[in-house]
């Protein structure tokens, strides 16, 4: 096998993001206008449909933003820590690389199948689920399993708004959350560091307590794309990996899901991975973190500080459902 | 004379890594966790200083560059000196001196335990890395001594393997090396075993201490 150096682009050829932002807008504009001859739909109509996607690419503003009473009054971390320091393994295991390597990821159109254990399988648009309820910046702590932290203003709603939606049946015990398998938008899915599709799973509780947040954006803007855009979760008092990113189903189960690092490893990773400073993860204390931006280690708190949580966990063995 | 200009030039290449790494920080080049990237730094640059010590003996046979034997000892030095630099980020960086948490760390954590194991073997040989030693050791005994590296380089792949959560690219990387350099020392074993052949030693150098 030849191993080439691949022709640098020059950067003239390069276009520039606002000429290829318009150039899909005109795509979808033709292709709005041959959808309308076809169905006899007022054109207006579907391009109020499709317009808030041709608007949502990264850094775009998230107007009518609500407080949130779970925000910490902690600092929060810069927006470039946040952005260039991400574990995303679909792009890449250096934590580096997802920022490049999902520059060009394409969050429209996107859709979320949502299945199993419903009245109703459905799959919704992701611009119809944003809608669904009032955007709040939440700022939260966030743990990762590696002994290191930061603080996020994320932007969403809590989860149980698109549960409600679902109308689950009463038989569903468990969501379960994947991730986008595309491996050729994403680089890291041609390698089998993990099994792909990213799967991730919640009980029931836990996915309907208002601290669980569907997130789509965070400093105000648009979620950038290597922090899970378009449509993500996150759950501050579990360890990171369990906030699964660029989600494109959501089943209810009535067994317990088999989240992807328990199949890649049980003994070190459990199906709830609550933040817990007495549970050292077998090869590495979990006893403190590391802030970003700070020197000395900090203790690391229990549930990562959400005791509104643990009535969740009452009578159970932390210790065994780690 | 031109050794010593290769002498100059490996002393300057070797400070490359560590300068980058002080331009970096100085510079806010680091990212968002720059102990991190310290840590994985030092510890990769230590693992391939450790098999390119290792590379020389087997590169000197097969290449016939016999002079190459006057640039190891340096070379190994520095697979000691950002060893311990890998060392004292763990010990000030990271755990900030608490010795508790490290004793801890040194009985619980076998990939510390490990890791630790492998910067301890180096610390004989790099005592024992002068001239005068290795006359006061004889040829023979220095030899000996010095094949704790074989068990350094093991040591220092399996405390990589244990630390990586699911990636094991890397560290596998640096196992096929080590495996290939210590096969080929087992392979000049076996067949000396059968006819010894003596190594040609430049004029003028050490007396030979390198038989794989």
């Amino acid at each position: 096998m030849l191993i080439g150096k691949p022709a640098a682009i020059p950067s003239s050829e390069i276009t520039p993001k606002a000429t290829y932002l318009n150039r899909r807008n005109f795509l979808a504009g033709a292709a709005i206008a041959g959808a309308a001859a076809v169905t006899g739909v007022a054109s207006r109509d579907l391009a109020d449909l499709v317009a808030p996607a041709l608007t949502a690419h990264a850094n775009a503003k998230i107007d009518g933003l609500q407080k949130s009473p779970f925000s910490t009054t902690e600092k929060e971390n810069p927006y470039k820590d946040v952005t260039t320091y991400n574990n995303f393994y679909e792009f890449s295991t250096d934590k580096e690389g997802p920022a490049e390597l999902a520059k060009n990821f394409k969050t429209r159109p996107w859709t979320v199948t949502i299945d199993g254990l419903v009245k109703k399988k459905q799959v919704l648009d992701v611009d119809t689920i944003l809608k669904m309820a009032a955007p709040e910046e939440r700022i939260y702590r966030h743990r990762c399993v590696e002994g290191w932290s930061i603080v996020v203003p994320w932007v969403g709603f809590s989860l149980s708004e698109l549960i409600k939606r679902a109308d689950p049946l009463p038989k569903a015990k468990y969501v379960e959350f994947t991730t986008l398998y595309d491996p050729k938008q994403m680089p890291g899915q041609r390698t089998s560091v993990l099994k792909w599709p990213y799967v991730e799973g919640l009980r029931m509780d836990e996915a309907m307590h208002p601290l669980a947040l569907l997130c789509f954006g965070m400093y105000g803007e648009v979620l950038p794309n290597q922090d899970g855009a378009p449509l993500r979760i996150v759950l501050p008092w579990k360890y990171g990996f369990k906030s699964a990113k660029s989600i494109v189903r959501i089943r209810f189960t009535g067994d317990e899901p088999l989240n992807t690092w328990q199949q890649a490893n049980s003994h070190e990773y459990g199906f709830y991975s609550n933040v817990n400073p007495n549970v050292d993860h077998p090869r590495w204390s979990q006893a403190k973190e590391r802030r970003l931006g700070e020197f000395l280690k900090r203790p690391t708190l229990m549930f990562n500080g959400y005791d509104q949580v643990a009535s969740l966990y009452s009578g159970m063995d932390l210790k065994k459902n780690f | 004379m031109a050794l010593r200009f290769t002498k100059l030039a490996i002393f300057l290449a070797a400070l490359v890594p560590l300068g980058r790494l002080a331009w970096k920080a100085f510079h806010g080049g680091l990212g968002a966790n720059p102990i991190e990237v310290i840590t994985h730094s030092t510890g990769d640059w230590t693992l391939i200083l450790v098999l390119t010590t290792l590379s020389i003996t087997p590169l000197r046979r097969i290449t016939r560059q016999y002079w190459l034997i006057g640039v190891r000892r340096m070379v190994g030095l520095f697979a000691f000196f950002y060893g311990t630099l890998h060392f004292l980020t763990y010990i000030w960086l990271d755990k900030f001196f608490d010795i508790h948490e490290m004793l801890k760390d040194i009985a619980k954590r076998r990939f510390i335990t490990v890791g630790f194991s492998a910067f301890v073997l180096l610390i004989p040989l790099a005592l024992t890395s002068t001239t005068w030693s290795i006359r006061r050791l004889g040829g023979k005994n220095w030899q000996r001594l010095h094949r704790l590296i074989y068990f350094t380089g093991i040591l220092a792949v399996v405390h990589y393997t244990w630390l990586v959560k699911a990636d094991l690219r890397k560290p596998i990387e640096y196992g096929v090396v080590l495996s290939i350099l210590l096969l080929y020392r087992v392979g000049v074993w076996v067949s000396q075993k059968r006819k010894p052949t003596p190594i040609p030693t430049p004029a003028g150098s050490r007396p030979e201490v390198t038989k794989a």
